[in-house]
């Protein structure tokens, strides 16, 4: 049986959009808030005081263990530090944080959405801000369809200036994650000149905050995102998602009908119509219509429905994390049945080891010592007065150490080739000695020259080889020799 | 069909409740929806701003010039403010520049990456037409990263070089020692010209020079030998070139070399003192020192 059977009779002209109309939802307490409560003040406290968090590197060092060092070029997160060049760890993070969502969704509908994603956190964190100011459901729409009052002008201004705040302090956190914290606060808070780009962001940040999470809130999941859309298309009917069981439920009845029909011994309906389910629900759904987009489950409606079903001492979950299967299988008298391991989230879990395994692997693994080399264009190839030939190369030397390094660079291959490199004279044992800073990166020009020149002018393949004196660490390039 | 017969025509779409425009198309109607508060709004706005625009920054066209905007802003002040501030950024590693003794530029790492960057802009800005991107020369303009040096390949001989310029007679300390054309100006016969190559060439070890006349060489030692040297080693006071080496500025076949003889003259390059500052004539002087002929 498809879901839009369960649908209400709606006449015969459904309008394509539906209109707006304020959600007001009611407060509502149980196990899937508190698991809410718990999430969302985890989530907010990583995000609030991350920036604070230090993380001993070295000398000369950042200290702060999550930092976007825009100026620098460089990311840290506690002890792993990554180079511009090696942004494909942060492809490989977006990629594993896509397939965990989809994993997520396999296993339990849009948990994401219901427990951990910024826009309902924030959301729940306006909506209390609401209810403190302004009471719950009831007492809101009343004062909204009232006359306005002294008192209701109060509220209100109370309520957008905390909001405001709230947003502020959102907007002030995300700026720390790009410099030093307590030097930003400190800067901030002092007007010190040049932080002037912090408050812009911290302008911008406030500003969608407080659109998006007072303002908009539901809005943003039903008209801007696009995981709803992805979701629909991703879930099967293994995957558990907050579910109304109507095969329970319905026909909907009133408490003394439905007792009446139990005691006549036919079957009566455990929804008893009290619309506590659509009461509570942040986005305005009716669970009972069955599967929408509309719904984040956040499983608030089925906090709800167990506090009525306690009461009138029928089961809990008439609402619950259900299976479209197990919706079938029972209305067919079949017993439930569920398959968390599926192709799909094995096929997810595999992938996600597998790419996590191999950015681990490779993030152990990396060399912290780089070695570029970029010969001459122009000109490819000088002729000395002598007749000899030169060719001249660029090398970057890259040290990801946070320590100062020396290396002795050797160039093997050309024939002999002369080695010179500008600005660093060979030392006593006659090495080309090279130092480079604590996480940095060092330029320097190398100069071969070949005597004479060959019969057989095919480029001739170089090595340059960069080792550490001392722990003998070594890193190798190659290029070629060229003649004119 | 006027105003009010179309509003006496107004009918409400008995489905959505919204007035129909009256238009119809084979029995379909338009409705006549209100635009969407947010966009009224948005376009408000716009209108908003853009007045508010006109006026505080330079908006209207006027005889001569525009309106000058509240705020004062000009793109030509604002070219400024970001070169002045860009100048601000560099100020501390340029100062160092000027303070370090030129020969110690290239032992500090700091100051010769620093050096050989502004160097490679200045010298992309202002050599680059003559000497080529790369600082590979052409005929007639020499390739600076041999060791090849008309004028000196030390940093003092690069530095004065590139202050006043060569043959630049706007400057009275520039480089100077022409060559006589000696056959335009009638001093030697073109057989004359003719053996004298054929004696250079055959000094320079050019692998398809002739067997030279001896009267070459008593040519060569009247006319050459003052200025290029018996050797003919050159002599860098005057920017005489080394003859006998692998280089030519002008190429190396025979009609090159008589075509020199014949003309005479020299290359001209512009004094930039003056034209440049001094931090960035050093960094010019390191950057072409550093290209791999520097002496
Ligand atoms: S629909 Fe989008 S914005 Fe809304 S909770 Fe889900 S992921 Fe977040
Ligand atoms: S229908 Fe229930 S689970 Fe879905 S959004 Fe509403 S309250 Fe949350």
């Amino acid at each position: 049986m498809s879901t839009s059977e369960l649908a209400p009779d709606s006449g015969d002209y459904e309008p394509l959009v539906a209109p707006a109309h304020k959600v007001y939802p009611k407060k509502v307490d149980g196990e899937f808030r508190r698991i809410k409560w718990g999430i969302q003040l985890f989530t907010l406290a990583i995000y609030y005081l991350l920036p604070f968090v230090r993380w001993h590197r070295g000398p000369n060092e950042p200290t702060q263990a999550v930092l976007l060092d825009l100026p620098h070029r460089r990311f840290y997160f506690f002890f792993i530090e990554i180079w511009p060049q090696e942004v494909y760890y942060i492809t490989g993070l977006l990629i594993i944080a896509a397939l965990t969502l989809f994993l997520m969704n396999a296993v339990a509908g849009r948990i994401w959405c219901g427990y951990m994603c910024p826009q309902t956190v924030w959301t729940d964190l306006f909506l209390m801000t609401e209810r403190w100011i302004e009471g719950d459901a009831r007492d809101r729409i009343r004062k909204d369809a009232g006359p306005w009052t002294w008192r209701k002008i109060r509220e209100k201004l109370t309520k957008h200036f905390i909001w405001l705040l709230i947003a502020w302090w959102t907007g002030g956190a995300w700026v720390l994650y790009f410099a030093d914290a307590p030097t930003l606060v400190h800067s901030l808070a002092t007007f010190a000149p040049g932080s002037g780009e912090a408050y812009i962001w911290i302008g911008i940040l406030t500003f969608t905050t407080y659109v998006f999470a007072g303002v908009m809130r539901e809005g943003v999941c039903l008209h801007m995102c696009p995981w709803p859309r992805i979701q629909a298309a991703l879930t099967d009917e293994y995957a558990l998602n907050v579910t109304y069981r109507y095969d329970r439920g319905e026909p909907r009845q009133s408490l003394k009908q439905a007792a009446a029909l139990r005691a006549k011994g036919l079957p009566a309906g455990d929804c008893v119509d009290c619309g506590q389910c659509v009461a509570v629900c942040p986005t305005g759904v009716d669970i009972r219509m069955g599967a929408s987009l509309g719904c984040i489950q956040c499983g608030l409606c089925i906090d709800a429905c167990d506090a009525i079903m306690e009461k009138i001492d029928r089961p809990p979950r008439l609402i619950g994390y259900d299976t479209e299967m197990n919706i079938k299988r029972r209305a067919c008298g079949q017993p439930a049945v569920y398959k968390p391991i599926r192709v799909r989230t094995v096929f997810y879990a595999v992938l996600i080891i597998g790419i996590g395994g191999f950015m681990i692997f490779t993030l152990a693994t990396r060399g912290n010592l780089h070695l570029n080399v970029l010969h001459d264009r122009n000109p490819l190839t000088v002729r000395l007065s002598d007749g000899d030939v030169r060719n001249a190369y660029t090398i970057r030397l890259s040290n990801m150490k946070p320590e100062t390094r020396r290396f002795a660079l050797e160039v093997t291959g050309a024939a002999g080739a002369q080695v010179e490199v500008v600005g660093a004279p060979r030392d006593a044992e006659g090495r080309i000695v090279i130092d480079v800073g604590a996480d940095q990166t060092r330029e320097a020009r190398v100069l071969l020259t070949a005597r004479g020149a060959p019969a057989d002018k095919t480029p001739a393949p170089v090595e340059f080889t960069a080792r550490e004196i001392g722990s003998g660490e070594s890193v190798t390039a190659r290029d070629a020799f060229l003649w004119p | 069909m006027s105003i009010d017969q179309q509003v006496n025509k107004v009918r409400i779409d008995p489905l959505s409740g919204v007035p129909t425009t009256g238009h119809e198309w084979d029995g379909i109607e338009e409705l006549n929806t209100p635009l969407p508060r947010w966009w009224v709004w948005t376009f408000a706005a716009t209108v908003v701003w853009s007045i508010a625009y006109c006026i505080v920054y330079p908006a209207w066209p006027l005889l001569h010039g525009a309106t000058e905007g509240l705020l004062g802003w000009h793109s030509r002040t604002a070219v400024v403010q970001d070169i002045a501030a860009l100048q601000e950024t560099r100020a501390p590693i340029l100062e160092k520049i000027k303070n370090a003794p030129i020969d110690t530029i290239e032992k500090n790492p700091e100051l010769l990456l620093a050096a050989r960057t502004v160097g490679r802009v200045a010298f992309l800005n202002n050599c680059a037409a003559c000497h080529g991107a790369g600082a590979q020369g052409a005929k007639g303009y020499p390739n600076l990263n041999d060791d090849d040096w008309l004028w000196g390949g030390k940093l003092s001989d690069i530095r004065t070089t590139i202050e006043h310029g060569v043959r630049w007679d706007a400057d009275k300390d520039t480089r100077s020692g022409t060559m006589p054309a000696f056959g335009r100006d009638g001093l030697l016969t073109p057989q004359q010209v003719s053996e004298v190559a054929d004696w250079v060439r055959t000094m320079a070890d050019l692998p398809d020079a002739l067997a030279p006349e001896p009267a070459g060489e008593k040519l060569y030692n009247d006319n050459c030998a003052v200025c290029h040297g018996a050797d003919g080693k050159g002599n860098q006071s005057v920017g005489a070139p080394n003859l006998f080496d692998a280089i030519w500025l002008y190429g190396s076949d025979k009609g090159a070399i008589v075509n020199r003889i014949m003309q005479g003259g020299g290359g001209v390059m512009p004094a930039w003192k003056g034209r440049l500052d001094d931090t960035t004539i050093k960094a010019l002087t390191v950057y072409a020192h550093s290209l791999g002929g520097g002496q």
